[in-house]
């Protein structure tokens, strides 16, 4: 019974977290952009405009509901629903810290921590081309299907590459469980003890880092790889039809998708919750609060970094993003995963 | 936590299962004519024969079932990319995907 | 009847149920969404047959890339109103009842068969990674690398035979 009341605020407030982060990011999204080129951005609901994330949800839910007539009305509702779905299940096996004592037991800040966590992970990234293809076809407008076209054969494109960068985390941990690999990087680094839980990924594989960033911007169809909503010749993308909580829905899923991404980036490459100096922290409950804290620094790191590349990168074209994709990443990717196995073949 | 096998639920009700799953792909082929449909009925008789051999794999403890399934997903895998692609070639030829019109080295 | 025997029998049912909506539904994109459910259905029966790594490549590799496969061919070519003349009843009748006896047969035949054996010990591990790996590494390398190399020839192929020529004219 206590397993699941845990189970059941942790998923609750991570879900809610999700929900708040991702609110937050269309904030900051707008707020760095205005800071990029020069403007004062949202400044009018709140202090600093922070409230304008609750007014622009509010504008959402009471715009007017359109439905197509031509549409597939079934599909047509469901497709933002299946995006969001897909964005916000992936968060269940974060390792969002590590276990402390509390109540006379042992409590894990992680969902689920199944033996093949980084599979389910990329198990749920395939299956967000489904949101998106639905949504296209259903609205029935060329505009949308050419967009939904470009999304899924780009996401499937990126999802190689970041799969063989998987491949090669994988071999360097010997495990698929994420929280394996977060406790492997808890160390010290080339096992000097004054570096001691800075044992990163990102040190030992940096080309995997770059690859992987660069997946993980096309995954989420963000600038530079934002060819899916690409005004100037497909209106307004896959969701050009949508309008309401719908539209609302496949904006927020992209926005949790990146806040997924930066998440796993910060978790395979960064250490996770792990920071130097971990271990000079005694107490429990404020080594597990300095954790999450950290994880959640890495993440907002990483978010910015997202939006620094979308308002300063010109937009790819198509055949240009498949020749990086295909050309590019994965041969740089197969290579990386060859000296990796060679390394620890030889040591 | 680890599920060990469902109590009451026999290799026998797997293989029921799975021969209901093959039999529905076997009437789609005959059924339908649309050569996109019958090669996901295909998929699906591909399918039915995997579930049968992890629930073999899992019933006898032995893991050179589950092995099989990952290379009949190879095979599936390889032939649904070569079909659509032979079935492109012939759509831009006939523009259609029937497989009834597909009959001129009959003549 | 405990709960994972009611899961068990839910599972099956919602398979079965959307492998035939996978056969008689008109509409070929909604045939692909069902065709899909049905996967999903085949993995929660993995998952409850402890093959959770078999589960997990089960939906990668089918929902995540054939079946897109298939909705991207089926969304271009713009199959989307059903045009295919629907063969004659009688025809759709006799291939239902064709369908009917041959998963009669099968039944039967299972029925009559000995009694199946079951391992006296049942191994949980074994649909994890690392006995699959060792297995899949040790026993079956050589299948292993031709199937890799079928893989490369299926790349090859679909490439080349999908490449549209120069100097035909382009009809799309």
């Amino acid at each position: 019974m206590d397993f699941i009341i845990e189970k059941s605020v942790l998923i609750v407030s991570v879900f809610g977290i999700t929900l708040v982060m991702a609110m937050y990011s269309t904030w900051l999204e707008r707020k760095f952009a205005a800071f990029l080129q020069d403007r004062l951005g949202p400044n009018r609901a709140g202090i600093f405009g922070l409230l304008q994330p609750f007014a622009d949800a509010g504008k959402m839910f009471f715009k007017e509901e359109f439905i197509p007539n031509h549409s597939e009305k079934f599909l047509f509702i469901a497709g933002p629903g299946i995006a969001m779905f897909t964005a916000c299940m992936t968060s269940a096996v974060i390792p969002w810290g590590p276990d402390f004592e509390a109540f006379g037991r042992t409590i894990s800040l992680q969902i689920s921590d199944i033996n093949i966590g980084i599979l389910y992970i990329m198990g749920f990234l395939s299956l967000g081309v489904y949101g998106i293809m639905i949504g296209g076809w259903a609205s029935n407008n060329k505009y949308s299907l050419f967009s939904a076209i470009r999304a899924s054969s780009q996401m499937i494109s990126y999802e190689l590459a970041m799969g063989i960068i998987i491949i090669t985390i994988v071999m360097m941990t010997g495990s698929l469980s994420l929280r394996n690999i977060v406790q492997e990087q808890s160390g010290a680094l080339y096992n000097i003890t004054a570096l001691k839980g800075l044992n990163w990924n990102i040190f030992y594989q940096p080309l995997a880092f770059i690859i992987f960033m660069t997946c993980a911007l096309a995954e989420c169809n963000r600038a530079p790889f934002d060819l899916a909503e690409c005004e100037t010749e497909l209106i307004g993308g896959y969701h050009t039809e949508y309008s309401s909580m719908k539209l609302g829905f496949y904006l927020f899923a992209e926005y949790i998708n990146m806040f997924i991404s930066s998440t796993v980036i910060a978790t395979i490459f960064f250490g996770g919750y792990n920071f130097p100096g971990m271990q000079l922290i005694e107490n429990s409950a404020l080594l597990t609060v300095m954790c999450v804290a950290v994880l959640f620094l890495k993440i907002i790191f990483f978010i910015m970094l997202f939006m620094w590349i979308r308002w300063t990168l010109p937009r790819f074209r198509y055949d240009q993003l498949m020749h990086l994709g295909w050309k590019s990443l994965i041969p740089l990717a197969i290579i990386n995963m060859l000296i990796t196995g060679a390394v620890i073949l030889a040591t | 936590m680890q599920l060990l096998l469902i109590p009451g639920i026999t290799q026998e009700h797997y293989l029921w299962l799975s021969a209901i799953l093959f039999s529905i792909g076997v009437t789609g082929v005959l059924i339908r004519r649309n050569a996109i449909i019958l090669l996901m009925c295909i998929e699906l008789m591909l399918n039915a024969v995997n579930l049968l051999f992890a629930a073999f794999s899992t019933y006898l403890s032995d893991s050179n079932g589950q092995i099989f399934v990952f290379f009949i997903m190879v095979v599936a895998a390889a032939e649904a990319a070569v079909g659509l692609a032979i079935l492109i070639l012939t759509y831009r030829n006939s523009r259609t995907t029937e497989v009834t019109y597909w009959d001129k080295l009959k003549w | 009847m405990g709960a994972e025997q009611i899961i068990f029998f839910f599972l099956a049912a919602f398979t079965v149920v959307m492998a035939s909506l996978v056969v008689f539904s008109k509409n070929p994109v909604h045939s692909v969404l069902f065709l899909i459910l049905t996967m999903f259905g085949i993995a929660g029966h993995y998952l409850s047959l402890n093959a959770q790594f078999l589960a997990v490549v089960h939906i990668i590799v089918y929902a995540g890339a054939i079946m897109v496969l298939f909705l991207f061919v089926i969304m271009l070519l713009n199959l989307n109103k059903e045009s295919e003349p629907r063969k004659t009843l009688w025809w759709q009748l006799g291939a239902v009842i064709g369908g009917g006896s041959l998963m009669l047969t099968l039944i039967a035949s299972f029925q009559s068969t000995i009694k199946l054996p079951i391992a006296h010990e049942i191994d949980s591990n074994i649909g994890l990674v690392k006995p699959l790996g060792k297995v899949l590494f040790t026993e079956y390398v050589v299948p292993f690398e031709i199937s890799s190399v079928l893989f490369l020839a299926a790349l090859v192929g679909a490439v080349l035979i999908g490449q549209r020529k120069q100097e035909e004219p382009n009809h799309s």
